[in-house]
């Protein structure tokens, strides 16, 4: 396999793309395609978050998927109602495989069910509000719900409906049942990550906050972005629980109505994936003093590392010893696999497109099984996600990004409680704790790799065709576009309907998947014998 | 207990839709203008519309699925999507090369009224289209029909702005498939060709959609039918469209613009349909039927009546599209099964429901349209049990709470492979379905069976 430094040039590679581009897309792209330099910590400015190029094939999605599919989705009590044409509840229908387990098997549990106003032609015409009313009255008397969330789908922005407005008045109708609208019609920002936001903001206004109730338990967390894809979150719990942590909410998977509203009670907030949730971090330790760091449980090493900080935090010397226990334990089974893999994958190399925080995480768990990342960039990161939160001051504000509303956020003046104190916090800061951290992707890559924000299909392709890469990470949309080549491909959205690839047994379990994915027989046939001489240059046969 | 919340008592709804029976139509559209060669299909609205309809067809398929989105952002919307359209044009032709751009609308575009037509026309007046090279457009809105009326809207404006007339009639005979497999479009045209009659298929996703793996990417693989044969289309003789909801517009413009002869008929799904496809075809092109298909009809007549006390009698409940569910239906009854329910989220009106209830009889319960869902179907289901269902893959939380064998049919399948390579149209295709029917009733008979009733020989 060639060596990076024995690739062709990281510059030459952005030169010809931009080359071939018609000169507006040309412009555009210089911005967001950057050969990777870390001098102390800095790296160049990357262009991220900006408009998608009409007419190119993007891996993006909306607004609607960001909000209703991705934050919203997994909390199966929280009954969801589309409001829109039939297609957007479709196709967010149980699709991106946010595990869930009710305590019971009377639980509430609405996940399998796709709900919609289906709007049509006349709802169109003349609004869908009345259509929406009915159909939560169809839905309480059928459901019972504690909780309803209404997602409004483009044509209902544009038609002026109010979901708003229908969701108080269905409230006042229904006391006992906490109604509320999202405005993440698809147009709105230009990705998915508008529609975290959007999420975000209203689960902090509407739902968080709600029920005083504290669960039970010591070192008590909210974990933010971890959506039990494929059971991470199981994992993840499995892990923090044999530390002696208690796992307050899950932001969200496998997640509840209640943990929701008395997530606030919790004595810390940790962030996995920094995109989607850190709005929600931010707030609620303005709101409420719940400090918020980063952590990542996607790779084996990067787990210890936030296990042993979030025992940290708490400064407690037997949860931090447990900490290092469960470490010890679960390492000896990992660090078997993993040199066992990383004999047949050392030197290997692979790219990712994917995600606002995935491409990232990712990268940690390939090395640990000495596998290489020439190339990555996410689909709807911020710069922040790529240089870290110290650039977010100096992040400009376009019209995109003013349409989705920023909130203003005081102390809460009775639920307000500072955890460890301000003074601890500067003390334990001086000392090197971070906390509202997130130093981002590109300080953590080598020099010369390829930064590509929004890599669309035709970068990928002539990344390929330069690069060779052994491995590409990415999502459905472009899963078999690698496959027909030859190269396999890991979904790193739907993890190909496997998992965990989370702590220490995901660890393993992508391994051994990467193990497969490199090493199996079957794309070695990708060649027919006879392709490499097609013509017959003598023949022999029975009849002479 | 997934589907823990579904009660057995019916409450009829007239607002809420849960599990739908159908999705939008431009997915629809999009895989309509996949079976055309060197065509990339182009989504007017939020680049979300696109990036869902590529990710459900190739969950469905596991092949590249390429389509391009004129990515609306908020400006658009409410300023017109004019410039980000003839953005669109400009990039995919500099980048992609297709012959052809399909366009379909979304109902983003809809809404704020796009006239695609003087888009286009402006497009054209600003050399923006290269020569010798096309863009189409169906319009699309998603709040009408479903995926089955955005394939027969974007086969119909693939007849407007293709077929032609040269005054001169051929003897080829159109054929305008409905929204099936690539497999079934193979098999179509497998019969043709057996029968020798000289034909123009379209639209024609087999060798697009279900391509090989051998080690290269093609952005327009080998399948799709050529514009020029398309082109031919409007001097036929004779047209045959195969099911009415996916081809009734198209059908109509070939008669009404180029006075094309043309029948509509069913999905050759089963004997009796395929039948009258192979009998239809027949009598159009003047040819006798050979000793294959003959042979191919009766290997499906041997199996069906060899093994006809496994399926005779056996309860049956169907949804999915109105004409999959047509020749399903046949072709359950022709076995001697019980056909309980019938279940359509694409509006197909009484006549798709007094069709359903001619062939299964008139107990039957038949519903379709907008509250046709699969909530009600589970609601049904558990009011009056079936041995087996045929449905798509969500059905399969249905069939799980009900523990009743599913086979999948229709759209979508994200579960299972087979569907794009073999077919349940034709003779073969027949034979195909049927083993399946057979294998669900044999595996569940093998699985129930008491000790001393475990049979060796079936």
């Amino acid at each position: 396999m060639a060596k990076l430094q024995t690739l062709p040039s990281a510059e030459k590679f952005k030169a010809d793309i931009l080359e071939s581009y018609p000169p507006k897309v040309a412009k555009k792209r210089a911005k967001q395609i950057i050969v990777n330099k870390v001098e102390q910590e800095n790296v160049p400015v990357i262009q991220a978050n900006t408009r998608t190029i009409p007419g190119i094939i993007t891996m993006r999605g909306c607004a609607y998927a960001g909000c209703k599919g991705v934050v919203l989705g997994p909390t199966r009590d929280i009954l969801q109602i589309t409001h829109g044409p039939i297609g957007c509840g479709f196709y967010s229908w149980l699709t991106r495989r946010n595990q869930t387990r009710p305590e019971t098997l009377e639980d509430t549990n609405f996940m399998t069910y796709a709900m919609s106003t289906d709007l049509q032609e006349e709802e169109i015409i003349f609004g869908g509000e009345k259509k929406l009313k009915a159909a939560i009255d169809e839905a309480v008397a059928l459901f019972h719900p504690r909780a309803i969330g209404i997602f409004s789908t483009c044509p209902v922005g544009l038609i002026g409906d109010d979901v708003h407005a229908v969701a108080r008045a269905m409230e006042e109708k229904y006391p006992d049942i906490n109604i509320f609208g999202f405005s993440c019609e698809g147009y709105k920002g230009v990705s998915q990550s508008a529609g975290h936001h959007v999420a975000n903001n209203k689960v902090f206004t509407d739902v968080v906050g709600l029920d005083d109730t504290p669960k039970k338990g010591e070192f008590r967390i909210n974990i933010l972005g971890e959506y039990n894809i494929g059971g991470d979150a199981f994992e993840i719990e499995r892990i923090i629980d044999s530390c002696g942590i208690t796992l307050h909410s899950t932001f969200s998977g496998n997640s509840t109505y209640q943990e929701f509203i008395t997530a606030h009670t919790a004595d810390l907030n940790v962030v996995m994936c920094h995109r989607s949730i850190n709005y929600l971090a931010g707030m609620m330790e303005t709101k409420y003093g719940i400090p918020w760091f980063k952590v990542n449980f996607v790779g084996a090493e990067a787990t210890s590392k936030s296990l042993r900080k979030i025992a940290g935090y708490f400064k407690d010397d037997e949860l931090m010893n447990r900490a290092e226990e469960v470490i010890a334990k679960e390492m000896a089974d990992v660090v078997k696999v993993r040199d066992d893999v990383r004999s047949r994958c050392e030197g290997k190399t692979a790219v990712l497109y994917v995600g606002g925080s995935r491409a990232h995480h990712y990268q940690e768990l390939l090395q640990e099984i000495g596998v290489k990342t020439l190339s990555a960039g996410y689909e709807f990161g911020h710069r922040d996600d790529y240089e870290g939160r110290k650039v977010m001051p100096t992040i400009s504000i376009d019209a995109d990004s003013r349409n989705i509303e920023e909130l203003t956020v005081e102390p809460d003046a009775g639920k307000y409680k500072e955890r460890i104190g301000r003074d601890e916090m500067a003390k334990r800061e001086a000392e090197g704790f971070s906390f509202n951290d997130y130093a981002g992707m590109m300080p953590e890559m080598e020099d010369e790799s390829l930064i590509i924000d929004d890599c669309n299909h035709y970068e990928l392709e002539e990344l390929l065709d330069t690069y060779h890469p052994d491995l590409v990470c990415a999502g459905i949309k472009e899963k078999y576009v690698v496959q027909k080549r030859g190269i396999p491909m890991k979904q790193l959205h739907s993890y190909d309907y496997m998992g965990p690839f989370a702590g220490y047994i995901g660890a393993i379990n992508f391994y051994r998947e990467i193990d497969r994915l490199l090493n199996s027989n079957a794309f070695k046939f990708a060649k027919a014998p006879w392709d490499d001489s097609p013509e017959i240059s003598a023949t022999y046969g029975y009849n002479g | 207990m997934l589907l823990r919340h579904t009660p057995k008592e019916i409450i009829e709804r007239s607002a809420l839709t849960i599990n739908p029976a159908k999705t939008c139509q431009p997915i629809g559209a999009m895989y309509a203008a996949l079976g055309v060669h060197r065509c990339l299909p182009h989504s007017h609205g939020s680049q979300g519309c696109c990036a869902y309809h590529r990710s459900a067809l190739t969950r469905h398929y596991a092949d590249p699925i390429m389509a391009s989105t004129s990515s609306f952002t908020e400006g658009a919307s409410v300023f017109g999507g004019q410039a980000n359209l003839l953005e669109s044009i400009n990039n995919v032709f500099a980048l992609y090369d297709p012959e052809i751009i399909a366009v379909n609308t979304t109902c983003l575009s809809e809404v704020i009224g796009d006239d695609i037509t003087q888009i286009l026309n402006k497009a054209a007046a600003e050399n923006k289209i290269p020569h010798g090279k096309s863009v189409m457009y169906a319009s699309t809105p998603s709040f009408k029909g479903s995926h089955v009326t955005g394939y027969e809207n974007m086969l119909s404006a693939i007849v407007q702005n293709f077929a032609k007339s040269s005054g001169k009639r051929h003897n080829k005979i159109t054929i305008l498939p409905s929204f099936v497999e690539p497999s079934d479009m193979s098999e179509i045209k497998y019969i043709a060709e057996e029968l020798g009659a000289a034909y123009i298929m379209y639209p024609d996703t087999s060798d697009v959609v279900n391509g090989p793996l051998d080690g290269k990417f093609r952005m327009y693989p080998k399948g799709g039918t050529p514009k020029a044969l398309i082109e031919e289309s409007g001097d036929s003789e004779y047209a045959i469209a195969l099911g009415q909801t996916g081809t009734l517009s198209a059908a109509k413009l070939l008669d009404s613009k180029f006075k094309v002869k043309t029948k509509i008929i069913d999905l050759p799904i089963g004997i009796s349909a395929t039948d009258a496809f192979v009998d239809t075809l027949r009598k159009i092109a003047g040819v006798s039927v050979p000793e294959q298909l003959v042979r191919e009809r009766g290997q499906l007549v041997d199996v069906l009546c060899d093994k006809n006390q496994y399926i005779y009698g056996k309860k049956v409940s169907l949804s999915g599209d109105p004409d999959i569910l047509i020749g399903l239906t046949q072709f359950c009854k022709d076995a001697g099964m019980k056909i309980l329910h019938v279940l359509s989220g694409t509006p197909s009106g009484g006549k798709f429901v007094k069709r359903i209830k001619e062939i299964a009889g008139g107990d039957v319960i038949v519903k379709e349209g907008a509250q046709a869902d699969l909530f009600y179907f589970h609601q049904l289901i558990k009011n009056d049990k079936p041995d087996l269902i045929l449905g798509n893959t969500y059905c399969k939380y249905i069939a799980r709470d009900m523990d009743i064998p599913l086979i999948r049919t229709g759209f979508p399948i994200y579960d299972r492979v087979g569907h794009s390579y073999f077919p349940i149209t034709g003779y073969r295709g027949g034979l195909h379905l049927l083993i399946k029917m057979l294998d669900a009733f044999m595996d569940r008979q093998d699985r129930d069976a008491p000790e001393e009733q475990f049979e060796l020989v079936m």
